[in-house]
This record gives C-alpha cells, sequence and structure tokens, in this order.
C-alpha cells in the first residue's frame, strides 16, 4: 500500500510538474477572478471564502481524470488488482497521493492567494483548518468518479459532471466555516460537518471505487 | 409457472405483462391527467394572495413530487439490479431518469414562473430550490455515464452504484441546503396537517398527483419495452457478424 502510495506520487512529480499544476491554476484562478470583478477590494472580501473553496474544488478536479484511467490503459491496475493488497486499499493509496500533490499544496498557498482576495484576517486560521479537514474529502469523492469514469475516453467533461454535484455538502461546509469566522461567529459546527463527510467519505469511498474498478475490469 | 416477483427478471415474462398494461395504463394516464387539467384550471377559485397564479399549484406541485420519488425509485431499482443481477430492473432505472430529470425540470420552469409574481423573483437560492436543481444535476449525470460506457452490462452496473453514491450525497445536498435563508412554503400535503390547502384545491390536486403517476409508469414501461427491443436488436445485429 504505502509502496503504491509512492510510486503515485514519483510519477506525479516525475511526469507533469505535479503538486505545481494545480497550484499555478489556482493562482491564475484567483487572477482572473480579481480581474472580473474589478478587484475593488470590498468585491473581493465579500466573495473570498467562497471563491477561495471553489477554486480547491476545481484545481482539485483537474488531475482526477487520470488517476485510474493511466494504470487501467497500460493494465498495470490488472496487476494491482491481483495483487494481495485489496483492492479498496490501493484505491486508499492512490486518493492519498492525489490529495499530498494538489490538496497539501493549496493548504500551503491558501494565505497567500487569501492576502490577494483580501480575505478578513480573522479567518485565515479557519481557512487553513477547513481546507486541511475538508480537502482529503475531496480527492475520496473524486476517486468515486474516476473509477467510474476509468474505461471512458476523453471522460473529464463527464468527470466533472459527475463530481461536481458531489463535491457540493463538502464545499457548503467548508465555505460556511470560514464565512463564519470572517463574520466573528462561532465555526466549529460547519468544521464538525467537514470532518464528518471525510471521515464517511474515507470510511466509504474507497469501496464505492473499488466496486467500480471491477466491473470496469471485468 | 411461478408467478414471484423476480421472474420478472426475464425480459420476455416482464414484455408479456407491460404489454397487457400499457393500453391500461395510458388510458387512465390519459383520462386523469384530461380531468385534473379541467378541473383545476376552470373550475377552482382563484386564490386570495396569488389570483389566477395558484393554478401553477396543479402543474407544480405533483412534478416536484415525483421529481424526488422517481429518483427514490431508481436507488430501489439499481440496487436490486446490482445485488440479483436483474437486468429489467437495471433498464428500468435507465427508462426513469429521462422521466424524472423531466419532472425536476418541470418543477422548476413552473416554480420560477410561479416565483415571479409570489416572490417577485424567478429565482431564489434557498434549500427546496437549491436541492431540487442539485437533483436535475444527479439526473444528468446518470443519463450521461449510461450514454458514455459502450458495454451495456458494464454501463449498467456503474450507473447502479453512482445512482446509489448519488443518493447518499443528495440527502447530505438536501440538509447542506437547509442552511440557506428559505422563501418556499414548508409542506402543504401531509394528511393530518393543519397547514393543508383548503379542500376545492386539494380535490383537484390529488387527481393530477395520481394522473402524473400514472403518465410515469406508461413513459416508464414504454420506455423500458424500447430498451428490451433494442438491445434484441443489437443481440441480432452482433450475431449477423
Amino acid at each position: 500500500m504505502t509502496s503504491i502510495f509512492w510510486r503515485d506520487l514519483a510519477l506525479a512529480f516525475r511526469i507533469g510538474g505535479g503538486a505545481g499544476q494545480a497550484l499555478v491554476f489556482f493562482l491564475l484562478a484567483v487572477t482572473l477572478l480579481a480581474f472580473g470583478t474589478g478587484g475593488e477590494p470590498d468585491v473581493l472580501r465579500s466573495v473570498a471564502p467562497g471563491a477561495l473553496w471553489v477554486f480547491a474544488l476545481l484545481s482539485c478536479l483537474l488531475s482526477l481524470d487520470r488517476l485510474f484511467q493511466a494504470d487501467v490503459e497500460d493494465g498495470s491496475m490488472d496487476g494491482l488488482m491481483l495483487a494481495s493488497t485489496p483492492l479498496e486499499a490501493v484505491v486508499l493509496a492512490k486518493a492519498a497521493a492525489h490529495w499530498v500533490t494538489t490538496g497539501l499544496p493549496m493548504i500551503l498557498a491558501a494565505p497567500i492567494l487569501a492576502a490577494l482576495l483580501n480575505l478578513e484576517p480573522a479567518a485565515y486560521g479557519m481557512l487553513i483548518l477547513s481546507l486541511a479537514i475538508g480537502t482529503p474529502a475531496l480527492s475520496l469523492i473524486g476517486a468515486i468518479g474516476a473509477a467510474l469514469t476509468a474505461s471512458v475516453r476523453r471522460g473529464g467533461m463527464l468527470l466533472s459532471l459527475l463530481v461536481l454535484p458531489l463535491y457540493i455538502p463538502t464545499l457548503v461546509a467548508g465555505a460556511m466555516a470560514v464565512r463564519a469566522s470572517a463574520a466573528g461567529f462561532e465555526a466549529w459546527p460547519y468544521l464538525g460537518m467537514l470532518s464528518a463527510i471525510t471521515l464517511g467519505c474515507a470510511a466509504l469511498a474507497p469501496f464505492a471505487s473499488a466496486a467500480a474498478l471491477r466491473i470496469t475490469l471485468s | 409457472m411461478s408467478t414471484s416477483f423476480w421472474s420478472f427478471a426475464n425480459p420476455n415474462k416482464f414484455m408479456r405483462l407491460s404489454g397487457a398494461l400499457l393500453p391500461f395504463t395510458a388510458v387512465i394516464a390519459a383520462a386523469l391527467i384530461v380531468v385534473g387539467l379541467f378541473w383545476s384550471l376552470f373550475a377552482t377559485p382563484s386564490a386570495e394572495l396569488h389570483g389566477q397564479g395558484v393554478k401553477m399549484l396543479f402543474v407544480h406541485v405533483p412534478a416536484a413530487f415525483f421529481s424526488i420519488n422517481v429518483y427514490g425509485m431508481m436507488v430501489v431499482a439499481s440496487l436490486i439490479g446490482l445485488v440479483r443481477s436483474h437486468p429489467v430492473s437495471h433498464l428500468a432505472a435507465k427508462s426513469a431518469a429521462p422521466i424524472g430529470a423531466a419532472f425536476t425540470l418541470l418543477a422548476i420552469v413552473t416554480g420560477a414562473l410561479w416565483g415571479m409574481p409570489g416572490w417577485g423573483s424567478y429565482w431564489e437560492w434557498d434549500a427546496r430550490l437549491t436541492s431540487i436543481l442539485i437533483l436535475l444535476f444527479f439526473y444528468l449525470g446518470y443519463i450521461a455515464l449510461w450514454n458514455a460506457i459502450e458495454d451495456p452490462v458494464k454501463a449498467a452496473d456503474l450507473a447502479a452504484i453512482l445512482c446509489l453514491v448519488g443518493s447518499i450525497f443528495a440527502f447530505l445536498a438536501r440538509y447542506a441546503s437547509l442552511l440557506f435563508p428559505t422563501l418556499h412554503q414548508g409542506s402543504s400535503l401531509s394528511v393530518d396537517a393543519d397547514t393543508n390547502v383548503d379542500n376545492s384545491f386539494y380535490y383537484p390536486l390529488l387527481v393530477m398527483m395520481v394522473g402524473y403517476f400514472f403518465v410515469f409508469v406508461t413513459l416508464l414501461l414504454v420506455s423500458v419495452r424500447t430498451e428490451i427491443r433494442a438491445r434484441r436488436v443489437r443481440a441480432l445485429r452482433l450475431a449477423e457478424r
């Protein structure tokens, strides 16, 4: 399981710059938002919590379509199915590697981007905390979508159609936590919801993805 | 010959029964919708606050009701299809999706048209409206996944998994959206509540509800029969090669 994790990580870093691309996308999206809204500090401040979370979702989506597809195409997934490691664990390891290359850099970059969007200083801690708790759920839910579309060529559009609606509860809980703390309210209830989603996904999503992969490869 | 529910996994048996039922459900559906529409559009008073706009109720409420319940039916059908490898059940879920999507769209459009005179805006991001919009996305994603995968057996199982996963998240999204402020009124059709609509609206609405149900059953049977025939054609074509 750990070897699959390191293998995926190495592949991600050697092929496409790995962590870099999602991060640059995140930065570009923030820049585009500033251009699109005219860069008014007050406007940016009011949309910052939601916008940062939405961009986090979108940049997580970018590298998702190759999560299983590359391995299904070149046959290494058949090998992984025959291995003694259960397929559920393989899914979990791959989702973890995906999180390290997309979620983790976003958490580290979030304070800088939040400064660009003029986020309320009181909400910085909550932004980082909510992303740290919520982004693993994004990778896990994304793994379900990636497994469902593993055999579909040019499945990127389909994947976003399937996965984005599934992201809504995570987005609502995460963005509400940041907004609440920006407005000076208690954010812990939302954070509790967010943790519940992440833990639930960690428990259940590997089974759904593994079931979908078995059907695809049968 | 056994007549258990599971024997309809055999498409031939299903075709025979559905062929016999179809004319009846079609006639009942047409009769109920015609009666219900005339009753609700011409024989009901206009409401105090809504004026003639209240007539929208008779199209909007059943559509919204069935938009959710059709998804529930798809979840059950997908589960049966997945657990028992029941091909007709998979096809029932597949055929229900476009009908459910149409009901959902109808509920959204009539709701928007009703919202303008009622609330002064076509759309509000409130709990009920948002969750029904999310439901529409789930329908569209489900249909898109079916279309994207060529092998029908794999497509059926994968779409069933999506449907089951989607049901959990639709439920979560429903409660997440309760965090938004709401304009929409609460339920007004419970069996025992005091907030129910007046009887002069209640009875024609009931006719429309039952009418929608038969419309759904009729369209579903037609669509499943078409799917089974399409699959036979596909099998014949593959055999010819």
